[in-house]
């Protein structure tokens, strides 16, 4: 299985604008089966906040019943985007597919300049984005931080900004980028050639995780080439309506790791493997780009589906630790990986593994929806922490920045004492306590 | 919608409980079915109190109120009829009041979803057995207003074979608690049974007290497959005179699988023309091990071409799944179904399958046949495009002759979905003029200005 994701967008020749095809809403029969699994139904029990009204509203919007005020198209940025509709729907309806689709239809029918400023001018370019990270940098190294957290100045702020505060992980030094070779070497013989497609936010705020997964491919017979040029993968560009962005950005990745030559590529988000994943369908239209673009996608794997892959040096050390794992929708129903990232951790001496209930509930990051829809992201959150709470681990293991930042954000919300981590970062930490 | 109406009922509810924005009516427009009719106003009050103020203000004004749910009733009973109205959302009320281990009784408010309510119940050893197929997406409230069924009701009983109580909101805003915890009640009329099935035109069920039974312990699932629908619902008839009561007795025909095996590629048998689903279940494993290796003999005897018992949870997990899914599978195949309820004498359930499929043969579009065939009800499906105005009128004829036939062999027009809007045009036909003149006169004594979902049931 490549990718299960399938826009289906056509050319309205009459309008000149991209629009769902009437095939990826006209059938929904209402059945009402997406209701029990949306998170945003779930918290408002609204029908306005649900997929089956999401599609009800394209369907009236696009066949001319309704207008496509903002309040319509507010509804499908209402939508966290976790999938979990389309995963469930009988007649193959896809929900959160025809919210994104909607929020780009609106995009050429009435563009909207900051998106232009940010998605063009400053996510793509990976300079820029070091440059804007660097006051939260100083922000921790001067010290700052932990003197407002010594201070207890964080529990006044207003609840919004106390929130998104917490959201940060421990800012690295510098972004990974700068630091990490072009050409890690495999340790013994080399049996990959892996390309390492390292995401924005690994970058700039997971480094360290992104360090140690390079560290485990290498250790298991991988050549890692990082190309330093990759740009955004595309995806908050395609969340906010710019498919068109989207499609710039994946044309310079594809040529840049076209040039690398590598067997495979290997990103540890995600968000991003399930971007990439969908390149060769973002332009399956494309006479010249279709084919490189599909031949890219089949090379992508999460890190933990690729371990999964290839035989690997079962860790010596232990980690003495109560871990339970949180699925990323973008890789559970984007990628449909939920077992690698479990059988990689159930590797490690001393790991207890304990299955959190609802684990592949959204967490109520969706990218941007704790800036952009505060409330019901964190009505969404505080379920998860409430099954988290129950868990009583003290690690929770989840391959997704977007995750991590929301859980790191809920954990010191609600205080519980609970290390976030990319599972990968457990595997690496196993083998380097059996090296020393 | 009038501002001062918006205003008084945002007093009552709370201002993000009023929804009146053009996408927010465009979505409460609809429930289950194609049909579709516009509210005025949205009001999703939290409390019996609420909703009793709600309906006051209504009676001022005399708007309808349609009560509503989860939205997925198949009878178009939560949606307004032409001209309007507030439809009355519950979906807010979803507290579980009380779990009364000693009684077997759990007290819920009317938007609890009924998987949810269920699951509590078996954490305390319980079971609450009505399951319909929407047991996810439909709540409490709709499940009684409708007389919910489901595949369990050969064994079990009906949603109302559950209900001792009820908190009903009347026409005039008064607030009516019926029944009790008390098994045995001959105290007057029996109103839990008048409200049960009422499709919110007598008064608005906003809690009920529900009666449990013991969680069954063990359960085991067979699937039977035959090469001729025939020998299939002879087979039925067989399994329910061996002195045996299946927990489960469910009937699918081959269009019926094969749109299965397309969404969910389980792995069924795309080749027969019907397969059995059957399970036996209950609280001694050796009872529940004989009564389904009895299904298995007899079917055997039936002229099945296989069957399978399932041999783990995952495998009877994926029987389920399968049976749970025909409904919306079938879009698959059309964009339009029209998925009927009829429900006949078990004896007369191979005769109304062949003259289901002479409805089908003789207008040339496909009819599914799937249901409960333990307890003779079954869901026709026509499956159709009603963008074609011919595909259309055959549809209506179609309905016409499928009920007809319901009633010829002693059945009836509706075993779990109500009547709401789609059934009325046969609804004299099914009950007679002196029944009807009796209802309406029922209804007229609840509800004297008819602001209770009018035009339900009864054309208005």
């Amino acid at each position: 299985m490549v990718n299960n994701l399938q826009i289906a967008e056509f050319m309205d020749q009459t309008t000149g604008i991209e629009k769902p095809a009437e095939s990826s809403y006209l059938n929904c029969i209402r059945c009402g089966l997406c209701l029990a699994v949306c998170p945003t139904y779930r918290e408002y029990l609204k029908e306005t906040a649900s997929p089956r009204g999401r599609v009800a509203l394209a369907r009236k919007g696009l066949d001319g019943q309704l207008e496509l005020t903002p309040n319509l198209i507010e509804q499908m940025y209402g939508c966290f985007a976790c999938m979990a509709c389309n995963e469930l729907c009988p007649v193959g309806i896809r929900p959160a597919d025809l919210a994104l689709s909607m929020r780009h239809v609106q995009e050429q029918l009435h563009p909207t300049l900051w998106k232009q400023a940010l998605f063009s001018g400053m996510i793509p370019r990976p300079g820029r984005m070091e440059a804007a990270v660097l006051p939260l940098r100083l922000y921790q190294m001067l010290g700052i931080r932990r003197l407002i957290y010594a201070l207890g100045l964080n529990r006044i702020l207003p609840n919004k900004i106390r929130d998104l505060e917490a959201m940060l992980p421990r800012i690295p030094q510098r972004p990974l980028r700068q630091t990490l070779p072009g050409v890690t070497e495999a340790r013994g013989e080399s049996r990959y050639r892996v390309g390492f497609f390292l995401g924005c936010a690994q970058n700039l705020l997971f480094s360290e995780e992104s360090a140690a997964a390079v560290r485990v491919l290498a250790r298991n017979g991988c050549t890692v080439i990082t190309p330093r040029n990759a740009v955004c993968c595309g995806m908050p560009a395609r969340g906010y309506g710019r498919l068109d962005l989207v499609k710039s950005q994946a044309m310079h990745n594809i040529a840049l790791f076209e040039q690398s030559q590598v067997d495979i590529i290997v990103t540890d988000c995600a968000t991003c493997g399930s971007t990439l994943k969908e390149y060769g369908t973002f332009l399956s239209n494309d006479a010249q780009w279709a084919a490189r673009a599909a031949a890219f996608s089949s090379k992508v794997r999460d890190v933990s589906e690729f371990l999964a892959e290839i035989p690997i040096e079962r860790p010596q050390g232990r980690l003495e630790t109560r871990v339970t794992y949180h699925d990323p929708c973008h890789l559970r129903r984007a990628q449909k990986i939920w077992q690698q990232p479990r059988s990689l951790m159930g590797l490690i001496n001393g790991l207890e593994l304990i299955e959190l209930p609802e684990a592949d509930w959204c967490c109520g990051s969706a990218g941007s929806q704790l800036i952009t829809h505060y409330e019901t992201s964190t009505r969404v959150l505080d379920r998860k922490m409430e099954n988290l709470a129950g868990t009583q681990a003290q690690v929770v293991a989840s391959g997704c920045p977007g995750c991590q930042m929301q859980l790191l954000s809920g954990a010191r919300r609600r205080e519980l004492p609970i290390r976030v981590v990319h599972p990968v970062t457990l595997l690496d930490e196993a083998y380097e306590a059996s090296y020393e | 919608m009038n501002s001062r109406l918006i205003d008084s009922m945002a007093k009552v509810v709370g201002k993000a409980a009023v929804l009146y924005t053009p996408e927010d009516l465009a979505v409460y427009s609809y429930d289950g079915t194609f049909a579709e009719g516009q509210p005025d106003l949205v009001v999703l009050p939290g409390t019996t109190e609420q909703v009793s103020q709600v309906v006051a203000l209504a009676a001022q004004t005399r708007l309808p109120l349609i009560p509503r749910g989860m939205g997925s009733g198949l009878a178009a009973g939560s949606i307004p009829i032409p001209g309007g109205g507030i439809v009355l959302c519950l979906s807010r009320m979803n507290h579980i009041l009380e779990i009364d281990t000693i009684n077997a009784t759990v007290s819920a408010e009317a938007g609890v979803v009924t998987a949810d309510l269920q699951n509590e119940v078996e954490k305390h050893g319980l079971f609450y057995p009505p399951d319909p197929s929407s047991i996810r997406h439909s709540t409490i409230g709709g499940n009684i207003a409708c007389n919910a069924g489901g595949p369990r009701c050969l064994k079990y009983g009906v949603t109302g074979d559950y209900v001792l109580g009820l908190t009903v909101v009347l026409a005039d805003g008064r607030i009516l608690k019926t029944g009790g915890k008390p098994i045995k009640d001959v105290t007057g009329y029996d109103l839990n049974a008048l409200f049960t099935g009422s499709e919110g035109t007598l008064g608005l069920i906003t809690e009920a007290l529900l009666r449990l039974v013991a969680k069954p312990l063990y359960a085991r699932t067979a699937l039977a497959e035959f090469v001729s629908l025939e020998d299939a619902s002879q087979a039925v008839n067989a399994l329910l005179s061996a002195g045996i009561v299946p927990a489960t007795l469910e009937l699918m025909d081959q269009t019926a699988i094969i749109c299965i095996e397309e969404a969910m590629h389980l792995g069924l048998p795309t080749d027969v023309e019907a397969s059995l689903l059957i399970e036996a279940d209950g609280a001694d494993q050796q009872t529940v091990e004989r009564e389904i290796e009895t299904c298995y003999r007899i079917c055997q005897e039936k002229g099945a071409h296989a069957v399978k018992i399932a041999e783990t949870e995952t495998e009877r997990g994926k029987l389920w799944k399968a049976r749970r899914s025909i409904s919306p599978s079938l879009a698959r195949k059309a964009p339009n179904k029209l998925g009927e309820d009829i429900t006949v004498p078990r004896s007369a359930i191979p005769e109304v399958i062949r003259r289901l499929r002479a409805i089908s043969a003789s207008y040339g579009l496909p009819i599914v046949i799937f249901g409960h065939a333990g307890d003779g009800n079954l869901h026709p499906n026509i499956l159709f495009d009603k963008r074609q105005p011919e595909q259309w009128a055959k549809v209506e004829q179609m309905v016409g002759e499928i009920f007809a036939a319901s009633l010829a062999l002693g059945g009836t027009l509706s075993g779990e979905h109500g009547v709401g809007m789609l059934k009325q045009p046969y609804l004299e036909k099914a009950l007679g003029s002196t029944s009807i003149e009796l209802q309406k006169k029922i209804k007229s004594a609840l509800d004297p200005m008819n602001i209770l979902n009018p035009g339900k049931i009864f054309p208005n």
